[in-house]
């Protein structure tokens, strides 16, 4: 996804390499021969002027999760002026994930999204949906063109499929660098499709679960069950703008500030996530499911530098977001990596990130008061801290091929953003850690 | 007091050096280096964007943000 929408990240790499050949005449000269010698061997090897990045991705979150995706990114320059990219990626989840319900001093039971049968959490232990099951392919492509030194533009399409939710996109960017190629600045837009299609239709907002058990047949249970649904696809739009500016500080660093704006609208609950309704001794007497608003507005503030050393390089970023969901985050982002030669490195990374609960995150629902408009457990719109650890090898093979292993560790802590605990959820921890671990593998062709 | 004469000084020599900001065409060596393009390591970061995509309430920033899958 993120790859494609990158124009202007990519431009700035272009852009430098674009200024250090405007050195001096003589190198241009000497350049010139180069590049006539370069698109002779193009013309006689389609491959050439190619870069292709491959990586294998294993993701596992303990007792919960585990993800792994295959991506292959596509890199060709076609002549001085165009440059095309594209990108597949195919990712299988399985496993369960936590479906907004509190923890409770007995085992619970919920409803399958789809209504066929029930899925349950042991007492005391956190409701996960078990059923989580998901294959997703994408498909990306971009055309980068120079129409000089300091103009570039490019344009891009985004198609992503899985079983219950298809995406399509579009993406135009333009750069301008001057200042002798001290400063670009850069805008870029992109409009994403998406269609929702939840397994077995989309809850009805707030609306209660119901269950089998409660009904004298299947049929009059099927009724009651659709009562909570809507079968037909759901829509969902998003418009992303970036404004942002790349300065060369000095000999060493360069910094990037950027402000992008998200506006989405459509549906944006997430069909299989319910909010327990508790009653004063905090005893779960049902589930309804969760209703968002159908609209958000997002603000991101970036802000980032990065510093050659002698040894590596050292990059910070800091990042503030912002949106009308009152979700406020702060995320710190700093990777050292360190040269052992010119043919291996090392990278290590570290990042943290804070976040405020959405105005509407409600951990349970109280018996006896009002359903509110709006209310949504899903702990990721709760308040919470992540940390990620994470190293990196790279070792330069022959024939220019690069070989990189990277692990990293992942923790989510969330936690109470200040609502009180009925009865027995004090009794348990109702926002437990997750931790994970990503490896992955790549080579560069 | 002392906080503010110091913050203050902080920002006359920031602000001072942002007069000079930038460098000569032959001075952007290190700039041309692999590992110095802001590109380098854009495989792992769009893997890693995915993934707090996904387990975050917060996204994008660095680049164009955007749908592009059910998992939030």
């Amino acid at each position: 996804m993120a790859s494609l929408l990158m124009a202007s990240s990519l431009f700035l790499g272009v852009g430098a390499a674009v200024t250090s050949n405007n050195a001096l005449a003589g190198e241009r000269a000497a350049e010139t021969r180069d590049n006539a010698v370069e698109q002779e061997e193009q013309a006689s090897d389609p491959l050439s002027g190619a870069t292709i990045d491959a990586a294998l991705v294993y993701y596992q979150e303990q007792d919960r999760v585990t993800a792994a995706e295959g991506i292959i990114n596509y890199r060709q320059a076609l002549d001085d002026a165009n440059i095309i990219r594209g990108k597949i990626a195919l990712d299988a989840l399985t496993g369960a994930s936590a479906n907004g319900a509190v923890i409770q001093a007995n085992p619970q039971s919920f409803t399958r999204p789809s209504g066929t049968g029930v899925y349950q959490a042991r007492a005391g232990e956190l409701p996960l949906d078990d059923t989580f099951k998901d294959t997703r392919l994408q498909l990306s492509v971009n055309w980068q063109h120079l129409f000089s030194a300091k103009w570039q533009a490019s344009l891009g399409g985004y198609l992503s499929r899985e079983y219950d939710y298809t995406s399509l996109g579009v993406n135009a960017g333009l750069e301008h660098s001057f200042n002798q190629s001290n400063t670009q600045v850069f805008a870029g837009a992109a409009y994403y499709f998406d269609i929702v299609n939840p397994v077995g239709g989309r809850p009805v907002g707030m609306s209660e679960m119901v269950f089998r058990k409660d009904f004298a047949s299947e049929a009059e249970f099927r009724q009651a069950f659709d009562a909570t649904r809507f079968y037909d696809s759901a829509l969902k739009r998003t418009l992303d703008l970036n404004l942002g500016i790349t300065q060369t500080l000095n000999r060493c660093w360069q910094a990037q500030l950027s402000y992008g704006l998200s506006a989405v609208n459509g549906y944006l609950n997430d069909a299989y996530k319910v909010v327990s309704r508790v009653d004063s001794r905090g005893q779960a007497l049902g589930y309804h499911y969760e209703q968002r608003p159908d609209e958000r507005l997002k603000h991101n503030l970036y802000l980032m530098t990065k510093g050659a050393l002698e040894s590596g390089t050292l990059t910070f970023s800091y990042r503030y977001s912002n949106d009308d969901w009152s979700l406020q985050a702060h995320t710190f982002d700093a990777r050292y990596r360190y040269n052992l030669s010119g043919a291996a490195y090392w990278q290590w990374q570290f990042r943290v990130y804070l976040q405020d609960a959405a105005e509407f995150y409600h951990l349970y629902l109280t018996e006896g008061e009002p359903l509110p408009e709006f209310a949504s457990a899903d702990h990721r719109l709760g308040k919470m801290q992540t940390y990620t650890i994470g190293v990196k090898y790279g070792q330069r093979l022959e024939q220019g091929m690069l070989a990189s292993v990277r692990l990293a560790y992942y923790q989510q802590r969330p936690q109470n953003p200040g609502v009180e605990l009925p009865g027995e959820l004090t009794s348990f921890d109702q926002f437990p850690r997750l931790d994970a671990i990503v490896l992955q593998f790549g080579m560069r062709f | 007091m002392r906080t503010d004469l110091t913050l203050l000084l902080i920002l006359v020599a920031l602000l001072s050096g942002c007069a000079n900001l930038g460098v000569k065409p032959w001075e952007r060596g290190q700039f041309a280096r692999e590992d110095m393009q802001l590109e380098a390591d854009e495989l792992d970061m769009a893997i890693e964007d995915h993934i707090y995509f996904s387990k975050e309430g917060a996204s994008g920033g660095r680049t164009l943000a955007g749908g592009g899958c059910g998992c939030n």
